[in-house]
């Protein structure tokens, strides 16, 4: 049996009804540890003082942001690759969720900007870029919104998520070239020396993997609110031609 | 030349109709009769490739077939001239002598699209496939708005131009056309409200 | 192609509106600014590099959700799909006669307008040139965003949130071209830059268009 015959949407309901209590008492536990943790069990940094703290929301939700950029591209693939119904849906699902934490990272960005820079927005390339993130995943949610047929409507998003991917490619590297900015260098890779010190990174992981299961779980959920959208529609069109 | 087996051709991503099988040799016209709402329209679509087909197979010379409804695409701001001028053009054609005689538009040439009368619109549209020159035509409704004479010009020019050259035309209408056509009811070939199919299928 | 590109500049100067609004908001726009920012000269002159690159841009807006609407509706759009014209050639000649219709005058009327916001001298010839550059990709992404919203009834508000994004590399490489023009830099890497981009959205553009076309006409 392939792979693929877990994307089909009846067996998606199947496996995904278990899977998301756990996920989601996952999700909160890794969230609950990893704040209290970072928040009230991690000293001062020297330079920043406690504002340092707000950095286990702003880098897990403006990494999840990009991530579900990504994860919306893949999935848009794969629809029009294999014509899955569950991945167009996943992805149309994976949207609002990841323009919520464009936002989380933009606003959390402002507030930890303000003390750090004197200013809570700047053009600055990051900041600009997730600006423009931000405007790509509203023009993505629009086109969903206004088509009214489901097919059509994954086929065309489809189309704008993979030529957004470029452009928003493309506006990352403007944006770098046009102004060279104000916003510390990644705060996490693994080929670097200076990375964050160890007592803010375990925490770190910790809220970071507890953003990307919370993002799981939230996409699982709506992922299956669309399939059963979609499947009172089949069943609505057959009954009007009965 | 046009030879259709067992389609089955989708709207809205529900089947409307399934296992349509027919054939039609060259010089020959096939009439598509039905209620409204059958699936005329979504039939000539499909044959003509605006559509997929959910299954089937629709076999016809590469790059001859044609499509024409209602909706012919005049532009108002164009001649009657400049209008098929630019179909012929399109399909790297001679715009034949006599068409606009034979649509009875010769008067009209030099008049703008938008100043037209729907009938007039109508046998402009018509024209339009005196001038591209296809051998497989899907005609939807082509009839609409035209009076009597209209109609017999059209038939006339279907019958001794494009059949008697060897074309092939599919056409759905509700008149009688007064062309000696075998007529194809798609009643038979709708699909049951309770059949599966359907793109949305794997929601059931 | 041709037969498309002449006919549909035919229509643009039958039709009417099609040269003359654009230009006419681009006048518009500009002529606006100094009544939001104040009459000095030393900040007009600093910011016109970017409100002739704004404005050129809204200008070309204004005019995408004609490309495909009107032959959407009278059907135009589903004969010329079954005709021999490749789909993707008639979506390139679409996006070269938006351009030839609102790009190249918006470009050839940018210097006049330079001169209202007292654009720098060195300037001028950079103008010129970046959006000579610059707006066939606005042409291009313009049509590929007005075929995603052919089929849509209130599409105008739609396409400019989807188009607007995806002008912002073209829009910061021409507005930088010119700025550093102005400021006596040189501006060919981004000149350069920008030419990419355009090249690019040319080579690709068509083709994503086309199959929305087709998606948009099943």
């Amino acid at each position: 049996m392939s792979l693929w015959e877990y994307a089909n949407p009846k067996r998606f309901m199947g496996w995904t009804r278990p899977l998301l209590p756990w996920t989601f008492a996952l999700a909160v536990l890794c969230l609950v540890v990893g704040l209290v943790w970072g928040f009230f069990f991690t000293p001062d940094d020297f330079r920043q003082g406690s504002t340092v703290k707000i950095i286990y929301l702003h880098v897990p939700s403006a990494l999840m942001a990009i991530n579900a950029w990504i994860m919306m591209l893949v999935a848009s693939v794969i629809w029009v690759v294999r014509r899955h119904h569950v991945s167009a849906l996943a992805a149309r699902a994976a949207a609002p969720v990841g323009v919520v934490f464009t936002l989380i990272a933009l606003i959390t960005g402002g507030i930890w900007g303000q003390p750090m820079w004197g200013t809570y927005w700047a053009w600055d390339p990051r900041l600009t870029s997730f600006l423009i993130l931000f405007l790509f995943y509203l023009g993505y949610i629009a086109l969903w919104e206004a088509i009214e047929d489901p097919d059509t409507a994954a086929d065309l998003t489809a189309v704008l998520c993979m030529v957004g991917s470029v452009f928003a490619i493309l506006s990352r590297y403007a944006v770098l070239f046009w102004n060279q900015g104000l916003h510390q260098g990644a705060s996490l890779s693994l080929d670097k020396e200076e990375n964050v010190a160890d007592v803010f990174w375990f925490p770190l992981l910790v809220c970071i993997a507890g953003f990307v299961l919370l993002f799981i779980a939230l996409v699982l959920m709506r992922t299956r609110t669309e399939i059963r959208a979609r499947r009172i529609r089949a069943l609505e069109a057959r009954a009007r031609r009965a | 030349m046009l030879k259709v087996t067992n389609l089955t051709c989708v709207r809205g991503g529900l089947p409307v109709l399934s296992g349509v099988s027919f054939a039609v040799a060259a010089g020959h016209a096939l009439i598509l009769r039905g209620p409204n709402g059958i699936g005329k329209t979504t039939l000539l679509r499909t044959l003509a490739g605006l559509q997929p087909a959910e299954a089937g197979q629709i076999d016809y010379p590469e790059d001859e077939g044609a499509y024409a409804s209602h909706a012919d695409g005049i532009k108002a701001a164009l001649t009657v001239t400049e209008n098929l001028t630019f179909w012929a053009d399109v399909y790297g054609k001679p715009v034949p002598d006599d068409i606009l005689q034979r649509f009875d538009l010769a008067d009209l040439a030099g008049r703008m699209g938008g100043t037209l009368s729907a009938g007039q619109k109508r046998r402009l549209g018509l024209a339009r496939l005196g001038v591209i020159g296809r051998k497989v035509l899907f005609l939807d409704e082509p009839t609409v708005s035209l009076d009597g004479f209209s109609v017999k010009l059209f038939a006339d020019w279907l019958q001794n131009t494009h059949l008697a050259s060897g074309g092939v035309a599919v056409i759905a209408t509700h008149i009688d056309l007064g062309m000696d056509a075998p007529e194809l009811d798609l009643t038979p070939f709708k699909v049951a409200a309770g059949q599966g199919g359907g793109t949305d299928e794997a929601f059931l | 192609m041709i037969a498309l590109l002449l006919r549909d500049l035919r229509l643009a100067v039958r039709a009417g509106g099609g040269f003359g609004l654009g230009l006419a908001f681009f006048l518009i726009v500009v002529v606006l600014v100094p009544f939001g920012v104040g009459p000095e000269t030393a900040v007009l002159s600093r910011i016109a590099p970017g409100i002739l690159w704004v404005a050129s841009l809204l200008a070309a807006l204004l005019s995408l959700d004609r490309i495909f609407a009107l032959d959407f509706e009278d059907g135009a759009l589903a004969l010329i799909a079954t005709s021999p014209l490749p789909l993707e050639g008639a979506a390139l000649v679409k996006a070269l006669a938006h351009w030839i219709t609102t790009g190249l005058p918006l470009t050839l009327v940018a210097p006049a307008l330079g001169f209202l916001l007292s654009l720098a001298p060195e300037a001028y010839a950079y103008l010129l040139l970046s959006l000579l550059i610059g707006t066939p990709a606005l042409s291009m992404i313009g049509t590929f965003g007005a075929a995603l919203t052919v089929g849509l009834r209130r599409g105008g508000l739609l396409l400019s949130l989807l188009v607007l994004p995806l002008y912002v590399p073209t829009l910061i490489f021409g507005a930088e071209a010119v700025r550093r023009g102005a400021d006596g830099l040189d501006p060919t890497g981004a000149l350069m830059l920008m030419g990419g981009i355009t090249a690019g959205c040319f080579a690709v553009l068509p083709f994503a268009t086309a199959a929305v076309l087709r998606i948009n006409l099943r």
